[in-house]
């Protein structure tokens, strides 16, 4: 029942968060004494509802905002000794709702990162092309609008964009929540494809816990701002808390009749 | 008709360049100071409250008050610098107009710019933060350019309220495309209305969509259409200095006040000057209060006023002199206090007075303002603007007793026909005009003296006492013509629709004769 981690920790820990607590105003805390630690390559999936403090949990982690209690630590540091500037440069981070410049090409977007850390405009429009190819987009979509895509596609440009300056770490905040079922299932294999062969520490945030199970190499459960699950996906399975019982319900139900489905044709 | 309009186009590069340079640096002045105060204001919200307030304040506030309430105060700050620093400057004119023109143009600026900033999508600024923007940066890169289309809006109208606005700056001595208009409503010459208009409308309309054009190149990104709205704008002010520049001779200035004999007698006084090769400029529809403090500045050479209004408005005398005496007393007073030269007067007086038709006082048996007081109480009264708050109104009263019905204010073009259609039974006239002759008004007898004699006086600047050349051109003009003879002229402009231009040549033409 208890907020109790497994702390891998060690000098493998990209990101670590010793006891964080987050207080917005007088109400109750979004975050309430979190510990955690994701190593190093890792993929991390934090499932939780709305209001259970995931997106907070992640604008901590590149400092969008402070804790009001506890440490949080970058690649070995305290965060509150890194220039926020500098950290959020290296760190990718795919927002909720795509959050692409829409007077800026696909290009330009993706390119932002290098262009802030003063890249020449050579150097940019390389590692765009590069990028579009990573994320299996035409290399004519550089010079389109956001607004000319369609949903996976501004998606695969928010991941390209998170990527652009080689960060070791990205932060994803439900990136593929508003696609269908088939656009998600494609971006998301690419983008474990990605994490794989760039070798990232990766954080997503998620409120469907079947897109955890497939992509995540764990998993966390928030709820209401306490850590209430933490392993890989075989042991969330089978976990007893009423709330991780009720999220897996679905997901292993849809198991459960496909299976049934399956053996009837005889395979 | 034709020759009217001939007259307006040989005004219009000296009105025009006028009017682009005031209202394009007040343009100018009025976005350096919003466009750095919207970005503050982001941050601060109390001062956003405090600044949109003040600015929406000087919005109600009428432009032509506006324009004239900076008068004063440069008045005070001119007179304070030229005390600690030994600078001194002109608060008239361009200065004045200036300001007043650029603190019109602040609300739609900050509005806008602040409404496109606060209004732009949180996911965006989030992003933009995220992907390690400064907050300059984020500024820079996002912000503005997504606030762009707001702002430009606000730009737009900013410079549209203030190309319109600038029109009012003539009475404080700013040329621009206003003077048509002043000037004409006097004269009552539609035409000279009608063109100043017309041309602020397509000034305004041009600068706006050269503005939309540049808008809509940064929307688009693309460079020509921005190069060709700067190109469009630059090539407006270009064709405002050209005559700036070009027009470096026009070495001696004269004044006029808003009214058609003053027109009348600066053109004439023009026209003596040009006769004698001194190359002359105009500054015309100065406001009474200010034209001797432009001559006394050295800002304008030569104009014409009233012994009667210097006696009151500047000496503050309320007692009353004769003729003679006043006219002395007010050449004494204007060398010593104000360093002026009264050269001497023209010949004819232009005095405040009571008019009526001569068939109501007749009706009513009035042929003197003390026959007028005993019936006045049942008598209605119409005077300009000015008249009611003149000393001479107040004499007037305390004098005669005076009581009316009604008391109402219009502008002197609408007294007359006012009074000849019966509205009112008195009207505040002037000695000279014209259409006592033809309206068939008579002007009431002042048997106790209470209004002070109104001689025109040519007035000098100081830099220009020991001029020869320029005083001996306007030697010719001194008690050089009577009243019947300005009537007269003055009833060419009015009733005829002469121009100033061609009375004065009919008037040099009749006085040189004799």
């Amino acid at each position: 029942m208890g907020s109790r981690a497994p702390h891998r920790g060690g000098m493998d820990a990209a990101i670590s968060l010793t006891g964080v607590s987050k207080h917005y105003g007088n109400g109750k805390p979004a975050l309430d004494g979190v510990s955690l630690t994701v190593a190093a390559r890792e993929f991390l999936a934090v499932v939780g509802g709305s209001g259970s403090g995931k997106t907070t949990l992640l604008r901590l982690i590149n400092r969008l905002s402070d804790p009001s209690t506890g440490e949080v630590r970058v690649r070995g540091a305290d965060v509150r000794t890194l220039d926020p500037i500098v950290l959020r440069r290296g760190v990718g981070y795919v927002f909720q709702g795509i959050g692409l410049f829409p007077h800026l090409t696909v290009a330009e977007n993706i390119a932002i990162t290098p262009r802030l850390l003063g890249w020449d405009s050579g150097r940019q429009r390389t590692r765009a092309a590069e990028l579009l190819g990573l994320v299996r987009l035409d290399t004519t979509y550089a010079t389109r609008f956001p607004h000319e895509l369609s949903g996976g596609e501004r998606q695969r440009v928010g991941v390209a964009r998170a990527l652009a300056a080689h960060p070791d770490i990205v932060l994803m905040d439900e990136p593929f929540g508003a696609l269908d079922p088939l656009t998600r299932d494609a971006l998301g294999q690419d983008y474990r494809r990605m994490h794989e062969d760039l070798g990232l520490t990766s954080v997503m945030i998620t409120h469907d816990v079947l897109e955890a199970l497939l992509f995540a190499d764990r998993i966390v459960v928030l709820q209401q701002g306490h850590l209430i699950a933490d392993g890989p996906p075989s042991a969330l399975i089978a976990h007893q808390h009423p709330y991780v019982r009720e999220l897996m319900a679905t997901p292993r139900r849809h198991a459960e009749r496909l299976g049934a489905f399956l053996g009837s044709t005889g395979h | 008709m034709e020759t009217r309009f001939q007259t307006a186009l040989a005004y219009l590069p000296d009105y025009f360049g006028n009017h682009v340079l005031v209202s394009m640096t007040a343009l100018g002045l009025g976005l350096t100071i919003s466009l750095p105060l919207a970005f503050v204001c982001l941050r601060h919200p109390a001062l956003r409250a405090t600044l949109l307030t003040a600015s929406s304040v000087v919005q109600t506030v009428p432009g032509l008050a506006l324009l004239a309430l900076f008068y004063p105060l440069l008045l005070g700050a001119a007179s304070l610098s030229a005390n600690w620093f030994g600078v001194s400057f002109s608060a008239l004119g361009f200065l004045p107009a200036v300001l007043a023109l650029a603190l019109y143009s602040m609300l739609p600026v900050l509005r806008n710019t602040i409404t496109g900033l606060s209004t732009i999508d949180s996911a965006v600024t989030e992003a933009a933060q995220g992907v390690g923007m400064t907050r300059l940066q984020s500024l820079r890169i996002v912000e503005i350019p997504l606030a762009m289309p707001v702002i430009m809006a606000g730009i737009r109208t900013a410079a549209v309220w203030v190309i319109g606005t600038a029109t009012l700056s003539t009475p404080i001595g700013q040329t621009s495309l206003g003077n048509y208009i002043f000037s004409g409503l006097q004269t009552q010459n539609w035409i000279f209305v009608l063109f100043g208009c017309v041309a602020a409308a397509v000034l305004a309309l041009a600068t706006d969509q050269l503005l939309a054009l540049i808008e809509a190149g940064v929307a688009v990104r693309k460079r020509g259409r921005i190069a060709a709205g700067i190109a469009g704008l630059a090539a407006i002010i270009a064709l405002a200095l050209v005559p700036a520049l070009a027009g470096a001779h026009a070495h001696y200035l004269v004044g006029a006040k808003p009214f058609s004999e003053q027109y009348i007698l600066a053109a004439l006084i023009k026209q003596r000057l040009d006769a004698n090769g001194l190359a002359t400029g105009q500054r015309d529809g100065l406001g009474s209060a200010v034209i001797l403090d432009a001559l006394a500045a050295n800002e304008i050479d030569v104009y014409v006023d009233y012994t009667g209004t210097i006696w009151a408005n500047q000496m503050h005398r309320t007692d009353v002199a004769p003729r003679a005496e006043v006219l002395a007393q007010v050449g004494e007073w204007l060398k010593r206090e104000r360093n002026v030269t009264l050269l001497g007067g023209l010949g004819f007086e232009n005095a405040y007075a009571l008019a009526m038709t001569k068939k109501r006082g007749e009706a009513l048996g009035i042929r003197t303002l003390a026959d007028l007081a005993a019936q006045a109480p049942r008598l209605s009264i119409a005077g300009d603007y000015e008249f009611f708050q003149r000393p001479e109104w107040a004499a007037l009263r305390t004098a005669y007793g005076l009581a009316f019905r009604t008391q109402r204010q219009m502008q002197a073009e609408f007294m007359y026909p006012a009074i000849a259609a019966g509205e009112v039974d008195v009207i505040s006239a002037y000695t000279s005009d014209g259409r006592i002759a033809q309206y068939d008004l008579v002007v009431l007898d002042d048997p106790k003296h209470a209004i002070p004699p109104y001689d025109a006086v040519l007035l000098i600047a100081p830099k220009r006492a020991n001029d020869a050349a320029f005083i001996d051109a306007l030697r010719p003009l001194i008690d050089a013509i009577n009243v019947a003879t300005m009537r007269d002229a003055n009833a060419r402009a009015s009733a005829e629709g002469a121009s100033p231009d061609q009375v004065a040549r009919w008037l040099w033409e009749k006085i040189s004769k004799r």
